[in-house]
């Protein structure tokens, strides 16, 4: 019916080719993503008021981002009344510059950082490293990540990818070059890896002069900004450290307290299947004698303004990161979290990732493309981000690209044969006409990529407008 | 132009033809649960229960020796407070008692439990609330001693859901809001409780 | 009431028994149904391909072929869905067509009130709802309400049944190896019913099932619903 780009694959189907034959990581994936929609699942139908949350979640979000001018200020100037100190980052580069800076101004050589996303899609561990500084993860997906020198796989379990022999093979070769080592007789067992993480990390969190965060909100009333966790690594990041830098994207806001009461029934839920996440903190500014007498917030851009702009677009901005898309995502579950190229993988990476980098890059221009657009993304999202929506509306900016002739010749010569049936009937009478001669399979272009694992439907001995035909004489 | 300018201005740009979005349609629950004040307690100790804290009952008379049997129990040989719990909460105790003067991270760290009460409860989702009011003590006090016992009074400080309870809080005040121990289920989703908060978490109920 | 079929270029080409089982079956249940002649394609292979002006002379020409219609029905819940949700953000001249468009199954259950449409089918099938029908059109049970009320027909459940099948239209060809990993999954699942049918609503995802089971050698056989519904004791279908 239509073609496909074969002149220059893009980069999604070639990271996932690789992830679909790894029956490791198959197996890992579909273990987990089945475990988290079942829970999930059940964790939403305890309340029977999820539509009306689920809307008020998509309204607050609009009316922030509407208004987001008015908001951010508001939380500059409540920021700084409780002496915190608000930075305006327009792109990664300078978000890591005043990161960097204010950790040196510290006097620090290293700091802890929270689970953060942002920081991640900045790059702010490298930044760091450039300048001498080491940046320790301290939420245990993101240790395993960061002691395996791999990349996140997932929004919020970043080590989805990897089971627990991998997990303590890891511990036991990394955590002894980067401070106390995983005990010898170091168990497979979730509790063990764990307890091992703590004893790793507390001497971190003990001497830490600088802790680095990001938020799941700020509060725009009140200059609050939260943060949504279960370890207890965010508490003593939050806590303990002098200096707090906490580097948020503009869209994080919410406009008044009261919107917390639907945020945080919709995010635990959907991200961990909790009624309610262990830890949630909760801090204005500075307090004093009681945490950091030092906190910075700086505000990030990079890229988020213009997705604004775009009218279908700008619906991803009210992402709260919860990866319930992710988990329900049949794509996701088989292609795994690093096909996607991106700190965000799945099917909200697929409209996010290219709206913030631009479509301009191999791999950007072909994650919009990485969805069969069934729904289920769309169906999960708890502020109901019409995911598929922006997926169609992306390629078509996608196919403006450069690489796209041949296909868009193909969906030219489809639809004048399709606007004339006469035209239509003829070429299906000539493919009747052939059948036999017609093989299972074909080894060129998008018919290739359909016949490799599939055989090629039959044509009929004559179309259903034929048939009629006949009938109506 | 600064990146504050440039920022502001790209927003005012890029939302300049946007609709102003309708009103928020509150039209969700304002409670999931509607028992008497008795059942909602029993929610909260259901729902605290359910993510693995430990929930006791004890009325004022009976509390220092409750408080005294968790410590033992749990082999505690230390225990922070805030400068300004009540007294008599502690006075059945034989162990180290250390109030927070302040007490250092370090010193913490070699502090085997905390005592504090808290702000109030959410009971539909088995939440506690800290925010460093009188018997709560600073953030990090119930953080690094590895057994927090935390006291609840019922039926006063139980709300019964978000809508009702976040209209309370003082959100400049730092806030912890703490349900069941820490916990993660980072490694293939197999919940372990306890990973660098305090890995016992025993509520109690007084009233 | 005045009835057309909208054939669907996929059943028109590919499977014209389906566009045929339905016609029968409406007029066995007593509906004159019209196939106007100047139709052709909904456009949504170009539309989810992001060639969105494409699209536009084929709305075009759904909207000036089915105008007449009290209602067009159409054996393929995807194709319902893309005139019905995205043709009045492509054209407002649509805005009149999209809610008469029906899947099939809409029309028996919610237009005629039937669910036993009087078919035979002595079979074990298994249903697999796709995508498009049960999320974007909502269609819920009818489909297996409908196939329930077949006589000889023992219908088995299929497990993970709301998950895609991966054809995803250009998904198919645009990534393959995902797009198959789903479906030799959707098909193991079916097989392990121990159905001989795998039915469902839209042949082109059918049409990607039924092509991995050759390839396989799988005993299953892909059948359109409206061909089991239009099954009869005089006249069984394959």
């Amino acid at each position: 019916m239509s073609g496909g780009t074969y002149l220059g694959m893009p980069s999604f189907p070639v990271a996932a080719k690789t992830a679909t034959h790894d029956g490791r990581l198959r197996g890992n994936m579909h273990r987990a993503m089945n475990t988290i929609r079942t829970r999930r699942a059940r964790a939403v139908s305890e309340l029977d008021d999820w539509a009306q949350l689920r809307q008020a979640g998509k309204e607050i979000k609009d009316r922030a981002l509407r208004h987001l001018d008015e908001y951010l200020l508001q939380i500059e100037e409540r920021v700084t009344e409780a002496g915190g100190h608000v930075h305006w980052a327009a792109d990664a580069a300078a978000a890591n510059r005043i990161v960097a800076g204010l950790a040196k101004a510290a006097g620090a050589a290293e700091v802890v950082k929270i689970k953060s996303m942002a920081t991640q899609e900045i790059g702010l561990n490298e930044a760091l490293a450039a300048e001498g500084i080491d940046a320790w993860e301290t939420d245990l997906a993101e240790l395993i990540v960061q002691l395996g020198h791999d990349r996140p796989s997932h929004i919020v379990v970043p080590a989805i990818h990897r089971n627990r022999s991998e997990i303590r093979e890891i511990f036991r070769a990394e955590m002894g070059r980067n401070g106390r080592p995983a005990p010898d007789d170091l168990t497979d067992r979730p509790a063990d890896l764990a307890e091992a993480a703590r004893l790793h990390l507390r001497e971190k969190f003990l001497r830490a002069k600088v802790a680095v965060s990001g938020a799941n909100f700020l509060i725009a009333e009140t200059g609050t900004a939260v943060i949504v966790e279960s370890e207890g690594n965010g508490r003593m990041c939050l806590t303990l450290p002098e200096t707090l830098i906490s580097v948020v994207g503009i869209e994080k806001v919410l406009p008044t307290q009261r919107d917390l009461e639907v945020f945080l029934q919709l995010l635990p839920r959907s991200s961990t299947a909790e009624r309610m996440n262990p830890y949630t903190s909760m801090w204005t500014g500075v307090t004093a004698g009681d945490g950091p007498s030092d906190f910075h917030l700086v505000l990030l851009d990079n890229g988020r303004t213009e997705t604004l702009a775009d009218e279908v677009g700008r619906q991803a901005l009210r992402c709260i990161r919860c990866a319930a898309c992710l988990n329900v995502c049949p794509v996701y579950e088989r292609a795994g979290g690093h096909a996607y190229g991106s700190v965000y993988p799945g099917p909200i990476g697929a409209i996010l990732s290219p709206q913030l980098r631009g479509i301009d890059n191999p791999v950007d221009a072909s994650l919009p493309f990485a969805s069969s657009l069934c729904g289920a993304c769309y169906e999960a999202c708890p502020v109901a981000i019409d995911i598929p929506e922006v997926l169609v509306h992306l390629r078509e900016r996608a196919v403006e690209q450069p690489g796209h002739g041949a296909e868009r010749a193909v969906m030219n010569a489809a639809t004048w044969l399709l606007d004339h049936p006469a035209a239509l009937a003829a070429a299906e009478r000539a493919a009747s006409a052939t059948r036999k001669l017609h093989p299972r399979t074909l080894n060129l272009g998008p018919a290739a990529a359909w016949s490799d694992t599939r055989d090629l439907p039959e044509v009929p001995s004559e179309s259903f407008r034929a048939w009629w035909r006949k009938q109506h004489r | 132009m600064t990146d504050r300018e440039l920022i502001l201005q790209r927003i005012r740009s890029a939302v300049a033809n946007a609709p102003e979005p309708p009103e928020i349609a509150r039209d969700y629950a304002e409670r999931h649960h509607h028992g008497e004040p008795a059942e909602l307690v029993e929610l909260l100790a259901e729902n605290l229960t359910g993510y693995r804290a430990r929930v006791h009952r004890a009325d004022d008379a009976g509390l220092p020796a409750l408080v005294a049997r968790l410590l033992a129990e749990h082999g505690d040989t230390s225990v922070a407070v805030p400068a300004d719990l009540p007294a008599e909460w502690l006075s059945a105790l034989t162990i180290d008692v250390r109030p927070d003067a302040p007490l250092s991270a370090v010193e913490l760290d070699r502090t085997s439990a905390v005592i504090t009460g808290c702000a109030l409860a959410v009971a539909e989702t088995g939440t506690i609330v800290l925010d460093a009011g009188p018997g709560q003590g600073r953030r990090a006090l119930t953080l690094v001693p590895d057994h927090h016992v935390c006291v609840v009074r019922v039926p006063g400080q139980v709300y019964p859901s978000l809508p009702l309870a976040v209209p309370e809080l003082d959100l400049r005040r730092p806030l912890t809001w703490i349900s069941g121990p820490s916990a993660t289920s980072d490694i293939e989703l197999d919940r372990v409780e306890g990973v660098h908060g305090p890995r016992t978490l025993d509520v109690i109920l007084l009233g | 009431m005045r009835v057309a079929l909208f054939a669907t270029c996929v059943n028109d080409a590919l499977y014209p028994s389906t566009a045929i089982a339905t016609v029968r079956l409406l007029e066995r249940l007593g509906v004159k149904v019209d196939f106007p002649q100047a139709q052709t394609c909904c456009g949504q292979p170009q539309y989810n391909s992001g060639y969105r002006k494409q699209v536009e002379p084929l709305v075009t020409r759904m909207v000036n072929t089915l105008a007449e219609y009290d209602y067009v029905v159409t054996p393929s819940g995807s194709c319902a869905a893309m005139v019905r949700n995205h043709y009045p953000r492509i054209d407002v001249k649509s805005t009149e067509l999209a809610p008469r468009m029906l899947e099939l199954t809409e029309f028996l259950v919610d237009v005629l009130g039937v669910e036993d449409v009087g078919a035979y089918y002595p079979h074990t099938v298994t249903y697999h709802p796709s995508c498009h029908g049960l999320r974007m059109l909502g269609l819920g049970e009818r489909p297996r309400r409908l196939l329930k009320a077949v006589r000889g027909l023992t219908l088995l459940e299929l497990p993970a049944a709301d998950e895609c099948c991966g054809f995803g239209g250009t998904f198919a060809v645009k990534n393959p190896d995902v797009s198959a990993a789903m479906g030799a999954d959707k098909v193991a699942h079916a097989e392990e019913t121990g159905a001989e049918v795998l039915c469902g609503a839209d042949n082109s995802c059918l049409m990607h099932l039924g092509g991995l089971m050759r390839r396989s050698g799988s005993a299953l056989r892909p059948v359109h619903l409206a061909e089991i519904l239009a099954s009869t004791e005089q006249e069984v279908a394959r």
